[in-house]
């Protein structure tokens, strides 16, 4: 199969590559850049596992080719960690309140949670848990998992005040 | 004095990787220029293979290799039967690749190796095999029935087992009960879906001759074992870990899955790394699934409701192959009666084979369907007696000072009696009630009445063995230069927190903070003497092997530092990584302890350097290293634990059903459960409440389902429907702790809490809830909402409002 190039921003730094024009976007990311945060719990667009950032918005890359991100700026799990290398409150958050077992979810659900609070800083635990209901988690039943948003959400905003 | 990090919330060691991306499941490991396995799969549930062609796949650009059954040579032959048991009477284990015959859709028939998995499924579309489809029956009642089509053509009936087991005498109590209840209860079959499929990657270093195998299994030590013998490997250079592992819930206990044999044989034989990751399609059809049962459960009680026997026939679906023996039947037979005293039971089972995928046990094995069963039976007893549903089982509860109660005669999965440890029934019982609000629920229903909903109060109480032997073992090691604690044992973790509570407990002994232990676990090469991870059984085993060992590694550091510090042993304390005589600052550091009980004479750096200073760390004369005695600080010992500890809880929720809708809203459900002391309460509440989720699938949401010809027919998260945070509730936890007296810390299992209860709970509730519209009986699991609009009249209703 002839082979396409691609370009994208990923985390901040420029990428390219050549893939098959039915690469997925999580392969290229996986295989190519191996950023294996991303996972793939299913590859049909349910379960969220491989869910990363695009263009401002959370899609699910095991449902979006490569080439439907070619000049996008991409965010996955790798690139949440705040510039100095130290968690983000999300990150954080998860940790203190156990939001996460064996972490196979996580990665979605936290870049899925991190675009959540730009899109609402402020949401309620009944908001919380529509804006993850993309988002399978075998292990923890989500309660640590809206716990540790809920927690989040507050520490940005006190972290906002503080800066203002 | 040190303080203790038993019964904290410490947090999580290995969280840092897993947050921020790094961690490694099988997926994740990139080895250079590793090979990609596809399979083809059976598309009938029972057919005879006339003829299979991979010449097209074979000369596919890109494809290594295309097996068959005909070129796999010896490992051509079945896989192993696990755990025998008398009782089995066709047991039928499956071959890595089909010969001849297929049982199941979904079953291998042939594997291709190729440079990426994209090429390798490509492969796979170009074989051609000829099939000549078989009836079949696919219910579990119709294939227990007479004249069933047969799944093996040499197994009469489809029975693959037949047990009955007695404790007491039952037919005696039934003679003289005033009162018989009888109902059955259909259970579902379900699947674990962990978010991470199976994966095995396997490679073959040909200048050591060694076999190295990454497996996203629940028992590495027993798939090397396995793997050893297979392929006629020395053990010693087979090599099996199970790095991180996204989620089991015994799904991953099994071994062998077909891939997991076929893939290190590639490996060998085209002298290159193999990978095969799990789609969530094959772990659906391919991965083992459990949970459909019908029981015929009989109690025969004083008119006051005091049961004194009871009765359950079961059939157990045991799908197309029976390598796990008859485990799971059996802890449902031997958990029917709960927490009552019940003295006199008779249970009997039938492990039916069906043309599906294998049944192992999945998070609960087989406790569910008899909480189920006895929870339902229980309500019945209440309703024909006209006792509350509280009362009758308060007057049937094991009293706290009855402990050990043993019942005589019935055999645990462990081949142990069954004998419950300890626990207050009586008193989690009230405590569900006080936290439900059952003094307002009266109110609650006329509240529900009046935004046109039904309220009722779901109740379900349920005990469960945990910590089955036959051991685990623990080994500690100080390190010499970083005073750090090095913990391995033999079972694996996926995601428990195992790693966590195991470092608590090693680091209570040692005096150091838990992020001080690093703790090793799954890897064959770390510890290879052990079991496996299944029935609640890590923290009680191993962690108590842990502990025997950390505890011998305490003695001999505080000999040794008291012999360093020229003090007496009884004087010398451990805090913050370092052996002092108490109340003074003299202290040697757990590096340089463990440096010091090395007779080695280079100083390699501070520790060894500073270790000099103080007097040596064993008086005793003759060579270095006294006679029978071992360099450092390093100890082995193991847990066998005398038979397994009962834990236990009581679960209550107050559900809603809306009438029109027929949906099922939970306004508030209420965990209590008891395992003993809580090594971690922090991990403890993850794993009841990620259990209770798995259980909510049970009770409203998960059913796979074949159609008539054994086509799974939702093999896919699109259909199989499970828990997402909108569908969860808040769950309200309370904590009781009974210590079992029958290990040194006291725990419980805890991996399966969550779960058992909860059908029986939610489904309990719409029972009470609809009772006023005369909906009668909910008697299976799960509750769908076209169950409860039939209940409710189905169509004719509908038309006459
Ligand atoms: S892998 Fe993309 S949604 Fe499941
Ligand atoms: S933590 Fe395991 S799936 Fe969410």
């Amino acid at each position: 199969m002839s082979k396409m190039h691609v370009k994208m921003t990923v985390n901040g730094k420029p990428v390219e590559g050549l893939a098959e024009p039915r690469t997925l976007l999580i392969h290229f990311l996986r295989e190519d850049l191996n950023l294996t945060g991303p996972h793939i719990g299913c590859d049909t667009s349910h379960c969220g596992a491989c869910t990363v950032d695009l263009d401002g918005k959370s899609v699910k890359s095991c449902t979006v080719f490569v080439a439907q991100a070619n000049g996008a700026e991409v965010t996955t799990i790798e690139g949440i960690a705040n510039p100095d290398g130290t968690l983000h409150a999300l990150q954080e958050a998860f940790r203190e309140h156990h939001g996460l077992q064996c972490g196979f979810c996580t990665p979605g659900m936290i870049t899925r949670a991190h675009r959540l609070l730009q899109e609402n800083p402020n949401p309620t635990e009944a908001e919380i848990r529509m804006g993850i209901s993309g988002n399978l988690c075998r292990c923890t039943g989500y309660q640590n998992i809206v716990k540790s948003i809920t927690a989040a959400a507050e520490q940005l905003a006190s972290m906002k005040e503080a800066a203002e | 004095m040190a303080t203790r990090t038993f019964g904290e919330p410490v947090q999580r060691n290995i969280d840092d990787r897993l947050l921020t991306g790094q961690g490694h499941y099988i997926d994740d490991i990139d080895l250079p220029s590793v090979a990609h396995a596809a399979f083809l799969r059976s598309p009938f549930a029972r057919a005879k293979i006339t003829s299979i062609d991979v010449s097209a796949a074979r000369a596919h650009p890109g494809v290594l290799g295309v097996f068959t059954c005909d070129n796999i040579g010896h490992i051509d032959q079945d896989l192993p039967l696990l755990i025998p048991h008398p009782c089995l009477v066709g047991p039928r284990t499956q071959r890595p690749l089909a010969r001849g015959d297929v049982y199941y859709v979904g079953q291998t028939v042939a594997m291709v190796v190729a440079v990426d998995r994209y090429t390798a499924e490509d492969a796979v579309r170009l074989i051609e095999v000829d099939y000549d489809p078989l009836p079949v029956s696919v219910e579990l009642e119709d294939a227990a029935a007479d004249g069933a089509n047969l799944v093996h053509e040499d197994v009469a009936g489809n029975v693959a087992a037949h047990f009955v087991q007695n404790s007491g005498d039952a037919a005696a109590a039934f003679a003289r009960a005033d009162h018989v209840t009888k109902i059955t209860v259909r259970v579902e079959r379900s699947t674990a879906a962990p978010m991470e499929g199976r994966a095995v990657c396997a490679r073959w270093d040909r200048i050591t001759e060694q076999l190295m195998v990454w497996d996203s299994t629940q028992a590495p030590i027993s798939v090397r074992g396995g793997l050893a013998s297979l392929f006629d490997i020395d053990e010693d250079r087979v090599r099996v870990v199970a790095p991180d592992v996204g989620g089991g819930f015994g799904q991953k206990v099994l071994f062998f899955y077909p891939e997991e044999v076929l893939v290190p044989m590639a490996a060998i034989q085209l002298d290159r790394p193999v990978k095969w990751i799990e789609d969530r399609t094959e772990n659906f059809i391919g991965s083992t699934q459990e949970r459909t049962q019908v029981h015929t459960i009989e109690l025969a009680a004083t008119k006051d409701g005091e049961v004194l026997g009871l009765r359950d026939f079961f059939l157990h679906d045991t799908g197309s192959f029976i390598p796990y023996g008859i485990a799971i039947a059996q802890v449902a037979s031997t958990s029917i009666a709960g927490p009552y005293r019940i003295p006199n039971i008779e249970v009997e089972f039938k492990a039916i084979y069906t043309p599906t995928v294998p049944v192992t046990p999945y998070r609960g094995c087989g406790r569910p369907q008899a909480c189920f069963a006895i929870e339902r039976a229980m309500d019945k007893l209440a309703e024909e007696l006209g006792l509350d549903r509280f009362e009758v089982r308060r007057r049937n509860f094991i009293a706290p000072d009855q402990f050990p109660w043993k019942r005589e005669g019935l055999l645990f999965a462990d081949g142990l009696a069954v004998c419950y440890d300890s626990g207050e029934y009586d008193t989690a019982l009230s405590k569900a009630a006080e936290a439900i609000g059952l003094d307002r629920l009266d109110e609650m229903k006329a509240d529900a009445r009046a935004r046109g909903k039904y309220l009722g109060l779901g109740l379900g109480f349920y005990v469960e063995g945990t910590g089955l032997g036959p051991y685990e073992g623990g080994h500690v090691r100080i390190h010499p230069i970083t005073g750090k604690i090095y913990v391995n044992t033999g079972l694996s973790t996926q995601g428990q927190g195992h790693d966590t509570v195991f470092a608590q407990i090693a680091a209570d002994q040692l005096g150091v903070d838990p992020s001080d232990v690093i703790v090793v676990e799954g890897d064959t090469g770390a510890f290879d003497w052990g079991v496996a991870t299944f029935a609640s059984r890590a923290a009680v085993v191993s962690g108590n092997a842990i502990h025997k060992a950390a505890s011998k590694a305490r003695e001999m550091v505080i000999e040794a530092a008291a012999n360093m510090l020229e003090a007496a042993p009884g004087d010398i304390e451990l805090a913050e990584g370092k052996a002092r005589i108490s109340g003074s600052d003299r202290a040697v550091t757990l590096a340089e302890v463990a440096t010091a009980t090395n007779p080695l004479r280079y100083a390699f750096n501070k520790a060894a350097q500073s270790a000099t200073q103080f007097a040596p760390a064993s008086k005793h004369d003759g060579p270095p290293l006294a006679d029978g005695k071992a360099p450092g600080i390093e100890v082995t010992d193991y847990y066998s634990p005398p038979y397994s500890t009962w834990a236990y809880g009581c679960h209550a929720a107050l559900v809603e059903v809306d009438p029109a809708l027929c949906t099922v809203d939970i306004r508030q459900y209420v965990c209590v459960h008891d395992c003993g002391n809580m090594i971690n309460p922090m991990i403890v509440e993850g794993q009841v409440i990620g259990g209770m989720a798995q259980g909510l699938g049970g009770a409203l949401y998960e059913k796979v389902q074949y159609d008539q010809d054994g086509n799974p027919r939702n093999a896919g998260f699109m259909d199989f429907l499970m828990p997402y945070a909108t569908e969860m509730p808040k769950v309200d936890i309370v904590h009781m702790e009974t210590p079992s007296p029958l290990n040194p810390l006291g725990i419980k299992g805890v991996g399966e809490a969550g779960t058992i209860a909860v059908p029986a709970t939610i489904i309990s509730g719409i029972e009470d809830a609809l009772k006023p519209l005369g909906a009668g009986h909910f008697h299976e699991a799960p509750v769908f909402p076209h169950m409860i609009f039939e209940k409710l009249g189905g169509a004719d209703q509908a038309k006459a409002s």
